[in-house]
């Protein structure tokens, strides 16, 4: 607890109960709950105020419930009885010891110590006392003989010399000359008092002062700081209750010898000529008592001589103590005197004033100068440019000021612009005024219109003059849609002002509005037509529209353009450069996708569940943080300058399967980009030209693939394809389990043996490393796999998943097959080199329903190719995140981009190939691993496959070596589980040595 | 190393039941230590958060004003401020010395599990159920937070934060890890719902619990599994886990009722600490101490390597 002693709570007393928020609020407890208890627990009861108060004893008679005992009196030989002295106290209750009991015996402070404060209570008890005593010198020999009670602060301060009356302090020598200084600070306001004679007697008796003689300082009277919190008037006095049973002012004074009235009579004519009161009630609320004379007194008379008539007047006796001084010391009748003997006579009752008044300064008024006209005139503007040289010279003397001026601008002067320029920051593409957005004959016009009500101000405009304008105005505007309506129809209304419109250098295509975005090539003809009107070609409207379209075509084509060039014409480009595009478009058929999709879900299963994490488990993305973010985290911002924020996002068809294949980077055309523009409208029956886009490359078209050598099977496809073609129309329009390729699963069982021994081969030779990679790559395999067993469930039946689960695994796997071969077949009409766009739409659907059982096997780039083509697009598909990772990318570059066979195990491969299959082997062993590779991923994937239905809710197996073994009776089983070994033990390998470096790490 | 390294001292466990807080707010949802280990947030399930000094267990304040209960806290570095999270889908700042409300931060959809100050709280990161992990900025006032980090495929559980990293571990199996200095998002794939999950204290690794009763301790570059600690109990609620604060053990809650310790080298458990018979919610490790918080039920209990009288007695030499 290092900190325990620095922390600076104090904790005092039990800490309450804390208040609950919620708790609601405790119900008062009800007046006859309310109890008291004495100190031993006992209730008390309360009688009522007049009848006793609280019980007391026991049942209210004694303190015990044996009752009260008397003292017995015992005395013996041994024991004599003592003389008993009874205290007081012997008869009190406990209770009355307390603190608010008759006889407290709580420590309180004795009356040595309250000094100031007397016993209010105990004088007035004694004052009673004195006059009700039989003998009244009874009270007054008490008193007598009572010691003198001074406070313990006066009694020190007397044995240190202190003397009533003086003020506290060392004692000067001399007395401060306190009154010059008062002197010096005081105003005199009206009327002063005359100076005082005794002050002159006093500065002259200092100089009589003997030396050894020095003055306490005077005594500071206390000030009554009383506040007055009653509602009566200043100085009011209510009754002293002394005064109503004594007459006398007060008890401050005691005679020793006389009674009642005559110590009052006594004491009140020493006071002075008062008048006497006798006793009785008086006070200024009430008129002549009983006992009072009537007297002219009763009424209370103030008078002004009560008061002073000067703040801090002087004291009588102040600072001089008895001696006096001559006049002569004093300076200030000096000084006054002098004044008064210059002015001649001071009328009695005033006093010069200590300080002149000042005297007022009176400024005379600026002189005007002689030129100076008490009207104001503005100069006219003068207009340099509009006016000659010789005239602006003249008008500038005569405005007298110079063109020098424009030199020094200040900052103010400056406009937009010119600010701009100084900023160097580039000047707004649009025009500068509301005026450069009309085309030149409406400036004339308008020039025309401000002219003809020029000269209507300058006289009075009259009706007809305005009538006449606003004709021309109509006719011109008549006239104008005359000629455009009357315009030969080639050259089409408006062309020409068209033509002058986009030849303006501001007219912007890229931003101009896209008026037949959906119909692509109208929008290329016409982007074409816009770039010549641009250009200025005159005939731009001819050479741009399509020669193989028929001449109504083309009429009815060349309208819309030069509307829609009209419509948006570069002014309203130049008008749209100030303001920004939305942001969001209003289009329901994109859909914004991430642009780097998660790896395979079924990789990382499997991964995971060999505890293999690391590459094959970790997905990296370029994430882009907000500026703020960085900013916020100190950290400068890693992709500067880019207003992208979160994962990158591609737009795509929302309709299109590419949002969920995934391809490998080996092929440059993205699906994204494709997949976007391939399908303006997604039916997939639609026209096989419409579809035949130039440029555009599916990634169906097989075509150019096949070329690729490392791809063996997507040359089975192609051929596959090819053989099928001649049923393409009923495959592709019915995604069926395709019974026409039912015929090819004999051929399959043929093939396995061999490829499996080749696969062994290949396999022994083989560094570790490339095993570890095989098995990995393989697991992406396996998602293909799924997908497309998948597929084949969803044409069968939903549950077809969970039929799947229940089947022996042995010959679900070819049963599988020609239900899964089916896609290759079907897929031919799409995929064949000349149709090949076409299978796009087609595709979509067949991989997506295949991925969503799957759970997300989503779209390896291999699954692709062999689900795409099989089923109908269903109205919905679900979004998958199916893309491979980079990682995995970069693997399946490693192994050459796959195509995987539609279905899931190897022994598809001869099926989907209606070639001789030593062809394909012969073509497989040529390329190096590849293929080999990923019919072993095939084979492992059928594994996995078992082991997911199978060994579902298993343990987790450390390896799957006894999986493999009982899964497939083939020979490759060994093979298998030294893949997977190896990876094992690479990994723990590594895990060694990283947590001996982390342990070292942490023991440093 | 040519030469081993001396023999470290084994490191001291707290194992030592120091003083059990009754909270009196209901279930405990999450108790953490603040930024220097001086005091104790308790989330309350009666829509509370306290603040405790960790040495006395005195209650200093109660911060009340959430909606629902409240589901994690973090204290600021300086102390001055608290964030909370609560089901009412809102974060809340609080100002330590008044305990008012400072800033209201609402925009989760749903209710907000689990919430972290940044290294100088100037940006509050907060996890939700509805998958999203905010950052709200607190220099600001903007009601909007800064960014929205969305990739999250379900609930996300658990939120941590280092220099210049945002971790996070959702229901959907995955940890993902926000690179702000490189600008990358790295996906570890778990498969299991994520519980929790931790830098260690020397931000090389992660530790990521999940519901198949395993905790797993990865290298932060490359993703690799540097150990699997299992023997505990985890398959249904949401627990945490830790390291200790010299990264030699990792900690985790269990549904049985103990806390387990296993070294973090050999994978072994090192200790069983029985906390009590229900499951161990939430626990809190001391930044710089061998002391431990544990919640169960509607109590904290602060555990010490060595019994209080002793750790007192340090504290005032």
């Amino acid at each position: 607890m290092a900190d325990s002693d620095t922390e600076d709570f104090v904790t005092y007393g039990t800490p309450l109960d804390p208040i609950e928020e919620d708790e609601p609020l405790k119900k008062p407890v009800p007046l006859h709950d309310q109890t008291v208890k004495d100190e031993k627990g006992r209730f008390k009861r309360f009688h009522g105020a007049f009848t006793g108060g609280f019980s007391a004893g026991y049942f209210n008679t004694v303190g015990s419930k044996e009752g009260w005992a008397p003292s017995t009196f015992v005395s013996s030989r041994q024991q004599k009885a003592g003389k008993v002295n009874s205290r007081p106290e012997d008869f009190m209750d406990d209770e009355d010891f307390s603190e608010h009991g008759i006889a407290p015996r709580e420590i309180t402070t004795t009356e040595d110590f309250t000094s100031g404060r007397q016993d209010t209570i105990r004088d007035k008890a004694r004052a009673l006392n004195s006059l009700v005593a039989p003998i009244p010198g009874d009270t007054v020999l008490e008193d007598l003989i009572a010691p003198a009670r001074t406070s313990v602060g006066v009694e020190m301060l007397k044995k240190m010399g202190w003397k009533e009356g003086q003020g506290i302090g060392p004692r000067a020598k001399r007395k401060p000359r306190k009154q010059n200084v008062a002197e010096a600070g005081t105003r005199i306001y009206s009327c002063a008092l005359p100076p005082n004679g005794s002050e002159e007697s006093e500065e002259e008796e200092d100089e009589y002062t003997p030396e050894n003689v020095t003055f306490a300082p005077k005594d500071v009277m206390p000030i009554d700081f009383t506040p007055k919190d009653d509602p009566h008037g200043l100085g009011y006095r209510g009754l002293d209750p002394h005064q109503a049973l004594t007459g006398l002012p007060g008890m401050g004074h005691i005679d020793l010898f006389t009674l009642d009235s005559d110590r009052t009579s006594n004491l009140l004519g020493t006071g002075g000529p008062k008048h006497r009161r006798k006793g009785g009630i008086s006070g200024e609320a009430f008129g002549v008592g009983a006992l009072e004379d009537a007297d002219a007194d009763i009424y209370d008379r103030d008078a002004l001589s009560n008061y002073d008539s000067v703040l801090g007047g002087e004291e009588p006796g102040d600072g001089l103590f008895g001696w006096t001084a001559p006049a002569q010391y004093n300076k200030k009748t000096k000084g006054s005197s002098r004044d008064a003997s210059y002015l001649g006579k001071i009328l009695e009752g005033f006093t010069l004033a200590s300080q002149a008044s000042e005297i007022k300064t009176i400024f005379p008024p600026p002189e005007l100068p002689r030129n100076y006209r008490p009207v104001h005139y503005f100069r006219p503007v003068v207009d340099l440019a509009s006016t000659s040289p010789m005239v602006a010279q003249v008008l500038m003397e005569s405005k007298g000021h110079m063109p020098q001026q424009t030199q020094e601008k200040g900052r103010h002067q400056l406009d937009a612009s010119q600010r701009r320029d100084l900023l160097g920051e580039s000047s707004l593409t649009g025009p500068a005024s509301v005026f450069d957005l009309l085309d030149n004959k409406d400036k004339e016009r308008l020039e025309g219109i401000r002219r003809l009500a020029g000269v209507g101000a300058s006289g009075a405009m009259t009706e007809e003059r305005r009538a006449a304008v606003v004709a021309a105005g109509v006719a011109a505007a008549a006239a104008k849609a005359s000629q455009s309506a009357l315009s030969s129809l080639p050259q089409t209304p408006g062309s020409e002002e068209v033509l002058s419109a986009w030849r303006s250098p501001t007219a912007d295509t890229s931003c101009s509005f896209r008026p037949f975005e959906k119909n692509p090539p109208k929008q290329a003809r016409y982007d074409q037509y816009i770039s010549k009107l641009k250009q200025g070609h005159k005939d731009a409207l001819e050479s741009s529209l399509d020669g193989s379209m028929t001449e109504w075509e083309r009429g009815r084509e060349r309208d819309e353009f030069v509307r829609a060039a009209m419509l948006y014409k570069p002014s309203s480009s130049s008008l749209s450069s100030r303001f920004t595009r939305a942001k969001h478009e209003d289009n329901e058929d994109m859909v914004e996708v991430a642009q780097e999709q998660e790896g395979d879900v079924n990789d990382k299963q499997s991964a995971v569940k060999m505890k293999m994490f690391g590459k094959l488990t970790r997905d990296t993305f370029e994430w882009h943080p907000d500026k703020l973010l960085c900013k916020r985290f100190n950290i400068p911002d890693p992709y500067p300058g880019s207003g992208l924020v979160g994962l990158p996002k591609v737009k795509k068809d929302k309709y299109s399967v590419f949002n969920f294949l995934t391809l490998t980077d080996s092929r440059p055309e993205s699906g994204g980009p494709m997949g976007a523009q391939s399908q303006p409208d997604s039916s997939p029956l639609a026209g096989p030209p419409k579809r035949a886009e130039p440029g555009k490359k599916s990634r169906w078209d097989m075509s150019e693939r096949a070329g690729q050598p490392k791809d063996a099977l997507s040359e089975f496809l192609s051929e596959a394809r090819s053989e099928a073609s001649t049923s393409q129309q009923p495959a592709s329009s019915q995604p069926a389990p395709a019974p026409s390729l039912t015929p090819e699963p004999p051929a399959l069982s043929q093939l396995p043996p061999e490829t499996q021994q080749l696969q062994e081969e290949e396999e022994e030779s083989r560094p570790p490393m490339d095993l570890f990679k095989a098995i990995f790559a393989s697991s992406s395999d396996e998602k293909s796999s799924s997908s497309s067993e998948d597929n084949s469930e969803e044409e069968d039946d939903e549950d077809g998943h969970r039929q799947m689960e229940l089947q022996p695994p042995g010959p679900l796997n070819t049963g599988m097959d020609p239900s899964a071969l089916p896609v290759p077949s079907s897929a031919a009409p799409g995929a064949a080199p000349g149709a090949a766009p076409g299978a796009a739409p087609g595709a979509a659907p067949g991989a997506a329903p295949g991925a969503a059982p799957g759970a997300a096997p989503g779209a390896a780039p291999g699954a692709a190719p062999g689900a795409a083509p099989e089923a109908k697009p269903p109205p919905e598909q679900p979004k998958l995140p199916a893309a491979p990772s980079k990682e995995q990318r970069q693997e399946e570059e490693e192994f050459g981009p796959k195509l995987p066979p539609p279905t899931s195990s190897w022994p598809q491969l001869p099926a989907s190939s209606s070639v001789p299959q030593g062809d394909a082997h012969k073509k497989k062993c040529k390329e190096k691993h590849k293929s080999k590779k990923e019919a072993k991923k095939k084979h492992k994937k059928k594994h996995k496959k078992h082991k997911g239905k199978k060994e579902k809710k298993k343990e987790k197996k450390k390896k799957p070596i006894p999986e493999e073994s009982d899964s497939t009776s083939d020979g490759s089983a060994d093979s298998d589980s030294d893949a997977d070994d190896l990876p094992g033990s690479i990994s723990t390998e590594q895990l060694l040595t990283r947590l001996k470096s982390l342990r070292g790490k942490k023991y440093e | 190393m040519a030469f081993p390294l001396p023999r470290p001292q084994p490191p001291q466990l707290p194992h030592h039941l120091l003083r059990t807080v009754d909270c009196k707010q209901g279930a405990i949802r999450a108790v953490r230590f603040n930024a220097d280990g001086n005091y104790i947030l308790s989330c309350g399930g009666d829509k509370t958060l306290r603040l405790w000094s960790a040495s006395r267990g005195t209650l200093l304040k109660t911060y009340s004003g959430h909606g629902y209960e409240v589901l994690d806290a973090d204290g600021a570095f300086d102390n001055s401020h608290i964030c909370s999270c609560s089901s009412d889908k809102t974060v809340i700042l609080w100002d330590v010395a008044s305990g008012l409300v400072s800033r209201k931060l609402r925009g989760h959809a749903g209710k907000v599990n689990c919430v972290r100050f940044n290294e100088e709280a100037t940006v509050i990161v907060s996890g939700s159920i509805d998958g999203s992990v905010r950052c709200w900025d607190t220099r600001s006032r903007r009601p909007e937070p800064i960014q929205v980090l969305d990739e999250a495929r379900d609930g996300v559980s658990s939120v941590k934060v280092s220099e210049y990293e945002l971790l996070s571990g959702s229901v959907d199996g995955r940890v993902r890890r926000y690179d702000l200095r490189m600008g990358q998002l790295h996906v570890d794939f778990i498969n299991s719902p994520i519980t929790c999950v931790c830098f260690s204290q020397d931000g090389q690794c992660t530790l990521s619990s999940s519901l198949d009763s395993a905790v797993r301790l990865l290298d932060k570059s490359t993703g690799e599994m540097l150990g699997e600690y299992t023997g505990h109990k985890n398959t249904s609620y949401k627990l945490d886990c830790c390291l200790s604060h010299k990264d030699t053990h990792v900690l985790s809650c269990s549904e049985d009722g103990y806390v387990y310790f296993w070294d973090l080298v050999e994978g072994s458990v090192s200790l069983k600490l029985p906390v009590g018979k229900a499951t161990v919610q939430s626990l809190s490790f001391h930044p710089s101490e061998p002391r431990l918080l544990t919640a169960m039920e509607g109590s904290v209990k602060v555990w010490g390597a060595e019994p209080e009288d002793t750790v007192e007695d340090q504290g005032q030499q």
